[in-house]
This record gives C-alpha cells, sequence and structure tokens, in this order.
C-alpha cells in the first residue's frame, strides 16, 4: 500500500520536473547559440559572408591581430573609453551633489522642477537631433567628443538625480543632523559623513555611466562624422553592416572584446542594479 | 528669527514699519534700490550690477537677437536663419532668468525691510556676512546649480528648438545659409495630417508602431514572468546555473546581439536558415519547414524583430518577478490549497496580482522603452525591407522614421520636428498617467 502510494506520487512529480527541466534547457540553448556563434565565430579563419556554430575549425588568434593592425578598432575603444571614464567623472559628481540638494533640503522649486525635468526628458533624444546638429554646428561641437559627453550626461541627469535622491533618503537625518551640531559645515557633513555611506550607489551610477558609450549607437554615429572619432559601436557597425566588405570575423572578435568586461562589471555589480532600478517602485 | 519676522502679517507692524516696507519695495523696482534703502550697500551694488549688464547685454545684442528670431533672416547666405533662431531663443532664455532674478529681488528688499523692522541687527550689512549668509541658505543651490544649468542646454533647450522647428519650412529645400527658412505656422501638421502621402506614411507607420509596442513588449513581459515562475519551483538542481545563463541577454551589450541576429536571419546565408531550421526539420518528426524570408518579406522580419526583443527584454523582467515572487507570504499559498485551489487558480488569484500590483510602473516603462526602440530597429535590418514611401520602411516605428527623416537622403526637419512631438505626447501623457497612479513619485518636504 505504502509503496504504491510513493510509486503513484514519483509518477506524479516526474511530469512537471520533466518539463520545467525540458523547458529550461531549450530556453538556455536559445539563449546561448547566438552568444557561442559569436564566440566561436571570432576565432575562426577567413573572411565570412555569415557566420553559424561551427566546431571545425581551424581556429586561430588571426582575427585579433587583425582588428588591431588593419582596422581602426584601437582608436575606437580608446575613444569610447575617454568617453566613457569623461561622462562618468561629470554624470556621477553632478547627481551626486543634486540627489543630495533634493534630499536633505528645501529649496524653493524642489518639487516642481525634477519632476519637469524628469518629464522634458521624455522627449525621445533622437527626436532632439536636428535641434543637437544645429547647436554643434554654432558652437563647432560636430565630430567632437565633448559634445557626444555633453548629451550623454545632460539625457541622464533627471532620472538618476531621482535614484541618487531616493539612495540619499535611506541614509537617516539624525546624521547629518549630529554632524552639525558637533560643527561639521555643509561640505564636510557631505563629504565626510554621508557620501561614504552612499558608496554603493555612487558605483552603480557611475558603472551605468561607464557602459552606456559602450552600447549608444544613435546619437554617436549622428554627432561622429570622421572614422578615427568612432566609438566601438559605430566602429563594428561597419563590420557587418557593409555589403561589399562582410567582415563578420572581425566583428565577432570586436565584439568579444566589449562584451566581455561589460558582463563581467554586470554580473560583479548586478544585485546592486537591481536594488537601485526597484528602489523607486517599492518604496511606496 | 527672520522667518517670523518675515512672515508677520501686516497689521503686526506699526505704521512707521509699515511704511518703510513699501518704500523698500517700491524703490526695488530699480534692481538693488530696495536694498539701498535697508542700508545694505553691498548686496544693492551686486544687484544693479547684475540689472546694468543685463541692460547692456540686451541693447547691444538682445533686440537684434530677438528681431532675428521674428524675421529668421532677411538675406540668403549672410544671415543664417537657424543661427538666428538659436539666438533669439538663448535671449529669452537670458530674460527669463533676468525676470526671476528681477522678483527674487523685489522679494528679497521686502522681506529685510520686515526684518528690519524687527530686528535690525540681524539683516547683514557688510559683503562678508552677506556671502557667509549666501553660502549658509544657498547651499543647495550651489548643489543642484550645475544640474540645472546642463539640463537646461541639454534638454529644454533642444525642446524648444524642435518646437519652433515645427513651424518652419525646415527642409531639405530650405537649407541654410544657402536659403532662408520661413515661419509657416501649422503648415507642417496639414501635410502630416491632410497630405494623403503622408497621411498614408503616417497612419501605417503608427500603426505598426503600436503591434510592435504591444506584442514585443507583452512578449517579454510574459517571457520574465514564465521563467521567474519556473524558476521559483523548490525542487530545481542547477539554479545558480541557469540563473546566470538567463541574465545573459541582458548582460551583453544589446547592439552587439541585435547585429548578430541582423546577421544570423541573413535569408541567403544566415543561421537561422541554414542550421537551426534544417536542424529542427531533422530532430522533430513530421517538421518541413521551408526557407524563410527574413528581412525580405515585411511580414517574417517583424516576426523576428518581436522574436529578437523578447529575447533581449526577458531578463530584466524575470529578475525583477523573481524579487516579487519571494516577498509573496507562503501561507497565502497554503491557505489556497487547503481551499482546494489549482494551480491554474493560485496564479491567477494570488500570483499575478501581487506581481502586477507591484511591478505595473514597471511595465509600463518597458511599453514606452518599446515604443521608443530605435536601436532594436535600426540595427536589425534599418527599418527595411521596401519602402512605404517618404524615407519609411516597412518595419520602420515612428523614432526610427524620425531619424530617418532627419538623417536620410532628403531630410524633411520640420516633419521630423512635428512627429516628435506627437511621440513626445504619446510617451509624457501615459507616464504622467502612471507617475500620479503610483506612489513612487511623490516627494516630501
Amino acid at each position: 500500500m505504502m509503496s504504491q502510494n510513493k510509486k503513484k506520487r514519483k509518477i506524479k512529480d516526474f511530469w512537471p520536473k520533466f518539463f520545467t527541466y525540458a523547458f529550461l534547457i531549450i530556453f538556455s540553448a536559445i539563449i546561448i547559440y547566438p552568444l557561442l556563434i559569436t564566440i566561436t565565430s571570432a576565432f575562426r579563419a577567413g573572411n565570412l559572408m555569415a557566420f553559424d556554430l561551427n566546431f571545425d575549425g581551424p581556429f586561430t588568434m588571426n582575427n585579433f591581430k587583425r582588428l588591431f593592425s588593419e582596422t581602426l578598432y584601437g582608436t575606437w575603444y580608446l575613444n569610447t573609453l575617454k568617453v566613457a571614464l569623461s561622462a562618468m567623472v561629470i554624470q556621477v559628481s553632478i547627481i551626486t551633489l543634486a540627489g543630495y540638494a533634493y534630499s536633505r533640503y528645501r529649496f524653493i522649486g524642489k518639487k516642481s522642477t525634477l519632476k519637469f525635468f524628469i518629464i522634458v526628458q521624455m522627449v525621445p533624444t533622437t527626436a532632439a537631433l536636428t535641434a543637437f546638429y544645429i547647436m554643434a554646428l554654432l558652437v563647432g561641437g560636430l565630430d567632437t567628443h565633448a559634445f557626444l559627453i555633453f548629451i550623454y550626461v545632460g539625457g541622464s541627469i533627471p532620472m538618476n538625480t531621482w535614484l541618487m535622491k531616493g539612495y540619499f533618503d535611506t541614509v537617516p537625518i539624525d546624521l547629518d543632523e549630529s554632524a552639525r551640531l558637533d560643527g561639521a559645515g555643509h561640505l564636510r557633513t557631505f563629504w565626510q559623513i554621508v557620501l561614504p555611506l552612499v558608496r554603493p550607489m555612487v558605483a552603480v551610477q557611475a558603472l551605468w555611466a561607464f557602459m552606456t558609450p559602450f552600447g549608444e549607437f544613435m546619437l554617436a554615429r549622428f554627432i561622429l562624422r570622421t572614422p578615427a572619432k568612432y566609438t566601438v559601436a559605430i566602429g563594428l557597425q561597419q563590420f557587418i553592416n557593409n555589403p561589399r566588405e562582410q567582415r563578420v570575423t572581425l566583428f565577432a572578435a570586436g565584439a568579444i572584446l566589449i562584451a566581455l568586461p561589460i558582463s563581467v562589471l554586470f554580473f560583479f555589480l548586478q544585485k546592486h542594479f537591481v536594488s537601485g532600478l526597484t528602489a523607486g517602485g517599492t518604496k511606496g | 528669527m527672520e522667518s517670523t519676522a518675515a512672515t508677520k502679517k501686516k497689521e503686526d507692524f506699526t505704521k512707521k514699519d509699515q511704511e518703510n516696507i513699501r518704500k523698500a519695495t517700491l524703490f526695488s523696482i530699480l534692481p538693488g534700490g530696495g536694498q539701498f534703502y535697508n542700508k545694505q550697500i553691498f548686496k544693492g551694488i551686486v544687484f544693479l550690477a547684475v540689472f546694468a549688464v543685463f541692460l547692456v547685454q540686451f541693447f547691444s545684442w538682445g533686440t537684434g537677437a530677438l528681431h532675428g528670431l521674428v524675421t529668421l533672416g532677411t538675406t540668403p547666405r549672410e544671415d543664417h536663419s537657424l543661427f538666428l533662431m538659436i539666438e533669439g531663443v538663448l535671449q529669452i532664455l537670458v530674460i527669463v532668468v533676468f525676470l526671476f532674478f528681477y522678483v527674487v529681488q523685489l522679494y528679497d528688499a521686502n522681506r529685510v525691510a520686515k526684518i528690519n523692522a524687527i530686528t535690525p541687527d540681524k539683516v547683514n550689512r557688510s559683503a562678508k556676512s552677506v556671502i557667509v549668509n549666501v553660502y549658509e541658505n544657498g547651499f543647495p543651490y550651489l548643489l543642484t546649480i550645475p544640474a540645472y544649468i546642463i539640463m537646461l542646454f541639454a534638454i529644454i533647450f533642444p525642446v524648444v528648438v524642435t518646437i519652433l522647428i515645427m513651424f518652419t519650412n525646415y527642409d531639405f529645400n530650405n537649407i541654410p545659409p544657402a536659403s532662408l527658412i520661413q515661419w509657416t505656422g501649422l503648415e507642417t501638421f496639414q501635410k502630416i495630417f491632410v497630405l494623403s502621402t503622408y497621411r498614408d506614411t503616417f497612419m501605417s507607420v503608427l500603426s505598426w508602431t503600436v503591434i510592435w509596442t504591444l506584442a514585443a513588449t507583452t512578449l517579454q513581459i510574459g517571457l520574465g514572468i514564465l521563467t521567474a515562475m519556473v524558476m521559483n519551483q523548490p525542487f530545481i538542481k542547477g539554479k545558480r546555473f541557469f540563473g546566470v545563463i538567463l541574465l545573459l541577454p541582458w548582460a551583453v551589450p544589446a547592439f552587439i546581439t541585435i547585429l548578430t541576429f541582423s546577421n544570423m536571419f541573413n535569408p541567403s546565408a544566415g543561421a537561422i536558415n541554414t542550421q537551426v531550421i534544417p536542424f529542427i526539420n531533422n530532430f522533430i518528426p513530421f517538421f518541413d519547414i521551408p526557407s524563410i524570408a527574413w528581412k525580405i518579406e515585411p511580414f517574417w522580419t517583424k516576426v523576428a524583430l518581436i522574436g529578437i526583443q523578447g529575447w533581449l527584454g526577458f531578463p530584466y523582467i524575470y529578475v525583477l518577478t523573481t524579487s516579487i515572487l519571494q516577498s509573496i507570504p507562503s501561507e497565502w499559498y497554503e491557505a489556497s490549497a487547503i481551499d482546494g485551489a489549482s494551480t491554474m487558480q493560485k496564479f491567477n488569484y494570488i500570483t499575478f496580482p501581487h506581481i502586477l500590483s507591484v511591478a505595473a510602473p514597471i511595465f509600463i516603462t518597458q511599453y514606452t522603452g518599446n515604443f521608443n526602440n530605435f536601436s532594436m530597429i535600426y540595427l536589425f535590418n534599418e527599418g527595411g525591407p521596401g519602402s512605404l514611401g517618404n524615407n519609411a520602411g516597412s518595419t520602420d516605428i515612428l523614432i526610427s522614421w524620425v531619424y530617418k527623416l532627419t538623417t536620410g537622403q532628403s531630410p524633411q526637419y520640420n516633419i521630423s520636428a512635428a512627429i516628435t512631438l506627437i511621440i513626445s505626447m504619446i510617451v509624457i501623457v501615459i507616464s504622467l498617467i502612471i507617475f500620479n497612479r503610483s506612489s513612487a513619485f511623490e516627494m516630501e518636504d
């Protein structure tokens, strides 16, 4: 009796488990397939028109060598690093200061201004391309990294200031007050008492700012006109979208050199990512 | 305390004090005047200097800039209409900033006069004490000013210019400095809504945009919730392993995967037609799918786009849903199990409503995000195949059409500006409704 029940139970449990694992395995295969194609293609020899999953070899490091000797990839990578680091430093400084003000002080226009900017910022950047173009013409910003950094930073301020404010709110205000009572000025309270406590959020913000230029395509393509000024995203797009000269193995090699560090950073800070994104939503 | 002095009512002051307060405010009609009257000499000089600088700026440059904004230039090649427009907008911003300053200094004269009437020794008269006071009370402004300045130029200014361009005839026929641009009022809108060529293009692009947004976003949300539910089952072994794999589409920069997919969906040589479909045909009985004309047939291109967006977008929803699922008390399920609820009923009446109640605002941002998902549409097949006329391809959504109207062969800047405004209105209205309904956006003092 007992064993028969157990057996029945086992059969009843079998099918959900079977479908669950079948689902997970097929789903994982669908996720991994294109990524594996890119990784293996990076080591394949010769020029391919299109790539597929192929383990036949021969495998070489030649694509990586060609990337740096025959193309401007190295320059593009340095350009991207330069844009990413500058945008990161400027953006994080600005939103940290502003987020602190929004979290700790009362001032005229506090309630209305940030909301206003967040709403206006919903006008998609693509849309303002003509305006950016005219502005760039006027200040000589076309084909410069500085102008690109300016647009990246400007567009990211409202929402990220909001997230930063939310994180500052989690630091008890008693800390500031006791510091002020002990005679610390505004700046010292900010710099020595509160800032060290929001370091995780600053790190996430810095990472976001740093990663954007690696993946952003539209604005970079619009502002940067000469190949020597390109960032990696536009550069790589040329490899795969040029019908006369398909260089998919070079694309794959270049893609790996971007995706690897970005993914590692992503998994490293993934927990903070999620909590940062949902902080506003779950607060209320 | 000064705050109490500033908030006192009129009747609390003596006749003479009232007269003084009135005079101080009145004198500030000339900026700085009231401050002089209050014997704040340093402040008065600074305010007067600001006023003088504004006057000089306005009469040497500003009148010309405003005039240029009205006419947009009179002689082709000499006058650059676009620069005139931008300079005019800049001048208006200068005037707005000055008016703000003007109101603040009126208010300041009035406030200080009130303090002066009750506690004269509290008034800062020396330059040093004024500067210290500015630092002490103005600290939040000092912190936010850099953000405001950048947002003014990177967000507000472009939006204003876009709105202005909408009312001009700026297109490939009128490109400054070779020719001038004119104000044309509502002609652009007439073109979009009345002129049949534009109206037809606009309508078909809009309808695909709506289908794309609903289908792609619903797919990515559905996949995200499904994977979260599957992974949330207690018996699963290798959770960490599958967890990492499920996050990969989010971790790898999207432009790389989109370009990879674009290559894989190549109809003649791509991996989907040469590898995946033969694999399915060989290993699954009764399946015999022919090669599919991805990127050639609009229908199959759209199917591919929606599928790829599901692949790209589900991990975020998966992570979000997983954290929500873990916050649902297990007693709810136990109670429903005692009442004899089926798995489906548990999902319909407990799990799904709870997910929605927490994540609805985020789901909405996913919809608005896909509504403007430029890189997916543009990088996969540049909005193609084929053409709907007026630069639009058969898979173009509004945002990528705008991009083409701006950067394409024969740019239509005014039309792209008008479409932009329409897009923005849609997104802003939806977001405002969501923001007002969720508590996430409240700001206490």
